[in-house]
């Protein structure tokens, strides 16, 4: 279990204040100038050394994304750092807490990567429904400017950074890098085609990089404590610690921060107080927001949770939003209602998922009452497949993957509602003649 | 030049090309619905998906940039189930209505329906449902059918530049709309009917009319205004039913105007379809040709050639004006003219009256001056290529004369000839822009020479065009842009006064002095025929409109699809027209009629056939020795000194959809005009 004095977000809890003070207490803002001077490249090699993979859900290894940005700018464009705080996914509410509690681990962090990366500006673009969370953002960048903390010469470094927030609409879909940057120019939010990718061209044509808000966050840190100290959790290549959203059938439901590949069942029975009524009456976790497939309780039993090892059972560490559902859950209703959600979410613009998302769900709402074929069972995940890795952006993939694990682990489930249904049809069938 | 092996072929493609193109240049077709190579891509289709090896999943080709090394395959298992499975997808929410669809025989969605579709559909629920909506007199909507591949919005915002469609809502709830309804109010809008892959848009005027397989395709050329835009002209059973635009790079790419492709309605009505003579009631009757023909020689005959006339309409071909010519030199009359608009092109200058940068020159211009012309309605295919232009890279467009939308930033610089003459002075900031460009480019409208003072703008032009280095070693950017389809043909054929000839002006004030017995009006419809005094009017021409009200004799002639005639458009590019259909009733090719006359006179032309007369026409300029290209023409002088007028310049065309006698008389421009004048009143009454 992850120690106090190893915590990043040391008020996730909201115990004190969101403020500079409070924050400088806690020691975020402490010789910042310094880690500056140290240098762009040094920046972008203790992020590269700390293994510090991307927290907004593909895991992609965050320092060598930042390496993608040109190291000159010859044409005159200047690079931006965009920092992704558009979180949508269900069962996630991480980002949310670091911007209402400590929202200067963002701003700092914001300031390093803008340095590491090159970046002239940074653009926080922000769910529209975080009304809170985005006063208090935007409470802590004005604080830094005051404070000449950003903006022009930060911290006294002789770095320009200038930090804005903007606000979405409330589109899921603007969690999506590219579709973020164009609803971030103005336009409607629909994911671009890569290539070009944003390092190359993104925002108004820019070197781009989008992160998450927590992978940011953790970048101050990760710099005044060195990277070996954040490659010390861990297995190897999942380094570091996480914060974790245990919701659903769990006693304590929770936002926690620990460390990497911590067994499943350990962090829930540690944190969020087991599962309701008993390990025994657990039914299955989604353990990586709503886009990752579900898993049933063997795999619960002994799953780590990091990356590699939830690939390895055909799932994923997506957002770390832990969902826990018991005995008294009706899983098919559950995965119905996710296909509802992506159908709902869907920007329209390419075909699988914009018309194989409506099929799916209608096809889910039918199987939660049983009312289809058992071969509709094939042609569902057969459907589902013609939608994975067909699309433009990922969406598609993370419509398509909660119906696949539903199919893998509860196919049992499925068979037996429709045959319930039929032998039901067919008594009232009888019971008319 | 990136090197790649599609299907194990090896190919080098062009620096920028996409993994499409190079499977193309492999010989390898690949499936598509967004991807359109004149429009942006768009990548949303998912039709073209191939497999890149080393990728961890298919990608969409169209989009894909080809890079050097890449290993392709276009006809794996795993390509094959993408395409199938986009297949299916398109289709669930699309209706089973071919049998009531036009686009039925020349559908994409049919096609590759063939190749990657299933004969049964695994989709049992409800098909979505999508109210149509309302885009004009032009374009029918059926948004059921409708694939959201987006074309027709890329076509409105790029090409068009009107920013009038879109899609609204997401997923599978979003629709292609106007979002307010309204009517399209590009002159290019049609094309979306051709650009659609699906039945979602077709022609309104065409609906329900014919299958694609019934039709006779004629390869031809437009006449209803100078861009010569190459068409097909589609017939069945003796009636013209549709035109469709033909690639052609160099002119009109392959977009044709609304009214390119919809006038054609009027060809149907209001025709000259047999000879009349106006009898002593004073009245027109209709006559046998032996009659009209006695009668115009009984005329003809009778008064000396200088108190003859003849005066060429805006679509005359060039065969008939070259057997016009022939005869009235050969009855001694020097009154040709074939300038009815009375601008003052000098007919002694190719180079002054030609667009001669040509229309692909577009592509290379690096700074634009605009002189009393509005290309929008004027040449819509050669204003797209100038949006086409300045999309590119936001080309200086200076414009002296009226102010209109032109789809483009424009500056406006001044309304008359003393703005031009400033800049021809380099005493307008503008004038710098143009002589420090490369290929800086002039186009003079109609509307800065159809007026008395025509010939000293027309100087004050070239004088601009010299001082500002418009005109240079490789380059000659000045260029005249005509509104008449038989204008350029008619001066290179030397259809002008010959010496102590009188222009239409000369003409018609002969005609009220009674200098002028004889008038022969070859089609021409936009002479002011209350000015023509006692005269006895020759009107040869297929429709009744302006120009056979007031005639003494009516000779019907062929419309442009009823015979094989040679235009040039305003570039100075002959082409040919072909015959689709035959001229209704008795009338007749025009160079026949023509013929046929001279016999009567005693004054026999020298040609039997079609290949005799363009014998001839190749003997008076080079230009029709080189049908479909352009032959450049030396600098000269041309126009007349002295001094200009201030009377700010105005475009020749007041509604685009009406500006000869086919676009009169069809009912399609007619709606067309009706709707746009709606719109105007409806926008004004909002504020009222």
């Amino acid at each position: 279990m992850l120690q106090d004095k190893d915590r990043i977000f040391t008020n996730l809890y909201g115990l004190q204040g969101p403020d500079l003070r409070s924050a400088m207490a806690r020691g975020d803002w402490d010789r910042t100038r310094d880690l500056i001077a140290k240098g762009r490249d040094w920046i972008v090699n203790q992020v590269k050394e700390s293994g510090l993979r991307g927290r907004g859900g593909a895991g992609f290894p965050t320092g060598m994304k930042w390496s993608f940005m040109p190291k000159a700018n010859p044409d005159g464009r200047p690079s931006y750092l965009v920092v992704n705080a558009d979180e949508s996914e269900p069962g996630t509410c991480k980002d949310r807490e670091i911007l209402r509690h400590d929202p200067h681990k963002l701003v700092e962090g914001c300031l390093l990567a803008g340095v590491g990366m090159g970046a002239r500006a940074g653009y926080i673009y922000i769910r529209g429904e975080f009304y809170n969370e985005a006063s208090a953002i935007q409470r802590a960048i004005d604080e830094a400017y005051e404070a000449g903390l950003v903006g022009n010469n930060a911290c006294g470094s002789g770095y320009d950074f200038d930090l804005y927030l903007h606000r979405g609409a409330g589109a899921y879909i603007c969690g999506e890098e590219t579709a973020l940057l164009e609803s971030l120019e103005g336009r409607k939010g629909q994911p671009r085609l890569k290539p070009p990718f944003p390092a190359a061209c993104g925002l108004y044509g820019c070197p781009t990089t989008i992160n998450n808000v927590e992978t940011i966050s953790v970048v101050p840190t990760i710099l005044r404590r060195g990277a070996t100290w954040f490659a010390g959790f861990g297995r190897p290549k999942n380094a570091g610690t996480k914060l974790f959203c245990i919701s659903g059938h769990v006693n304590r439901p929770c936002n926690v921060e620990e460390s990497m590949s911590i067994p499943l069942k350990e962090l829930i029975e540690k944190h969020a107080g087991g599962v309701r009524g008993g390990w025994d009456n657990l039914l299955g976790i989604i353990p990586g927001g709503s886009s990752v497939p579900v898993l049933p309780r063997s795999i619960c039993d002994t799953v780590l949770m990091d990356f590699d090892a939830l690939r390895e059972v055909r799932s994923g560490l997506g957002t770390a939003a832990v969902i826990v559902m018991d005995k008294s859950t009706d899983i098919v209703k559950a995965i119905a209602r996710l296909s509802k959600f992506y159908m709902h979410e869907s920007c329209g613009q390419c075909t699988p998922c914009r018309e194989g998302t409506g099929w799916m769900w209608r096809v889910m709402t039918r199987m939660v009452e049983g009312r289809a074929e058992l071969d509709e069972i094939d042609t569902l995940e057969d459907v589902s497949k013609q939608i994975e890795g067909h699309t433009i952006c990922a969406l598609g993939d993370a419509a398509a993957w909660p119906i696949q694990g539903l199919i893998r682990h509860f196919r049992p489930e499925l068979e037996r509602r429709i045959g319930e249904y039929k032998q039901r049809a067919g008594r009232s069938a009888l019971a008319a003649e | 030049m990136p090197k790649l092996t599609v299907n194990g072929i090896q190919v080098e493609v062009p620096a920028g090309a996409t993994v499409l193109q190079a499977c193309e240049a492999a010989g390898f077709e690949i499936p598509r619905f967004c991807y359109h190579e004149r429009l942006s891509i768009a990548g949303n289709c998912r039709m073209c998906l191939v497999e890149q090896e080393k990728a961890p999943k298919p990608i969409a080709s169209c989009a894909m940039p080809a890079a050097d090394n890449m290993v392709i395959r276009t006809d794996t298992p795993v390509v094959r189930k993408a395409r199938k499975g986009v297949m299916e997808f398109l289709l669930i929410n699309h209706p089973l209505d071919c049998p009531i669809c036009d686009q039925g025989g020349e559908c994409d969605l049919q096609d590759q329906a063939m190749a990657y579709g299933f004969d049964r559909s695994r989709y049992q629920e409800n098909k979505r449902a999508v109210p149509d909506k309302e885009l004009g007199p032009l374009v029918k909507t059926s948004m059921n059918r409708c694939i959201h591949c987006t074309r027709c919005v890329r076509f409105a915002s790029e090409v068009a530049g009107v920013e009038e469609l879109g899609a609204v809502f997401r997923g599978e709830h979003m629709e292609i709309s106007t979002y307010v309804e309204k009517t399209l109010t590009s002159e290019l809008s049609a094309n979306i009917v051709d650009l659609c892959p699906v039945g979602a848009l077709t022609s309104k005027p065409y609906a329900f009319v014919a299958r694609p397989w019934e039709l006779r395709k004629t390869e031809s050329v437009d006449v209803l205004d100078a861009v010569g835009s190459n068409i097909r002209v589609d017939s069945r059973s003796g009636e013209v039913l549709r035109v469709l635009p033909r690639v052609n790079e160099f002119v009109n790419e392959e977009w044709i105007s609304d009214k390119t492709r919809f006038a054609i309605d009027g060809l149907k009505r209001q025709r000259l379809d047999r000879p009349y003579l106006r009898g002593a009631d004073g009245k027109l009757a209709p006559a046998t040709w032996s009659d009209a023909l006695a009668a115009v020689a009984a005329k003809l005959g009778s008064v000396p050639g200088s108190r003859i006339a003849a005066i060429a309409g805006d679509q005359a071909d060039c065969e008939a004006l070259t057997a016009l010519k022939d005869l009235m030199t050969a009855l001694g009359s020097p009154h040709l003219d074939c300038r009815q608009d009375g601008a003052r092109l000098d007919p002694s200058a190719p180079v002054g009256w030609r667009f001669n940068s040509t229309i692909a020159g577009i592509d290379s211009c690096d700074a634009l001056l605009l002189v009393g012309t509005n290309p929008r309605w004027e040449a819509p295919i050669i204003n797209a290529r100038i949006r086409k232009r300045w999309l590119s890279s936001r080309l200086p467009v200076g414009v002296i004369g009226p102010q209109h939308d032109l789809t483009y930033k424009s500056e406006y610089l001044g309304a008359g000839p003393q703005t031009l003459a400033d800049l021809a002075d380099g005493r307008h900031p503008f004038a710098e822009t143009l002589r420090s460009a490369k290929a800086p480019m002039i186009i003079v409208g109609q509307g800065a020479l159809a007026r008395a003072d025509g010939a000293q703008v027309l100087a004050l032009a070239r004088r601009a065009a010299e001082a500002l280095g418009i005109v240079r070693d490789g380059w000659n950017g000045f260029n005249v842009l005509h509104v008449a389809a038989g204008r350029v043909g008619g001066l290179e054929l030397g259809f002008a006064p010959a010496a102590g000839g009188r222009d239409v002006a000369g003409i018609l004030a002969g005609c009220a002095a009674g200098e002028i017995d004889v008038v022969w009006l070859q089609g021409a419809d936009e002479v002011d025929t209350s000015r023509l005094g006692k005269a006895f009017v020759i009107y040869q021409g297929h429709h009744g409109d302006r120009g056979a009200h007031r005639a003494d004799v009516i000779l019907p002639g062929a419309a442009y699809t009823e015979k094989n005639a040679t235009y040039v458009n305003t570039e100075g590019r002959a082409q040919r027209g072909r015959i689709a259909i035959f001229p209704p009733g008795d009338a007749r090719e025009d160079w026949k009629i023509l013929r046929a006359l001279s016999d009567r006179l005693g004054k026999r032309l020298p040609y039997d056939t079609l290949a005799q007369v363009r014998a001839r026409m190749a003997e008076i300029s080079p230009v029709f020795a080189q049908i479909d290209s352009v032959v450049p023409a030396p600098w000269a002088g041309f126009g007349a000194a002295g001094p200009v007028d201030t009377t700010p310049f105005r475009s020749p065309v007041s509604n685009f959809h009406m500006t000869c006698a086919i676009s009169r008389a069809s009912a399609t421009m007619a709606e067309c005009t009706a709707a746009r004048q709606a719109a105007l009143d409806a926008r004004t009454g909002t504020h009222a």
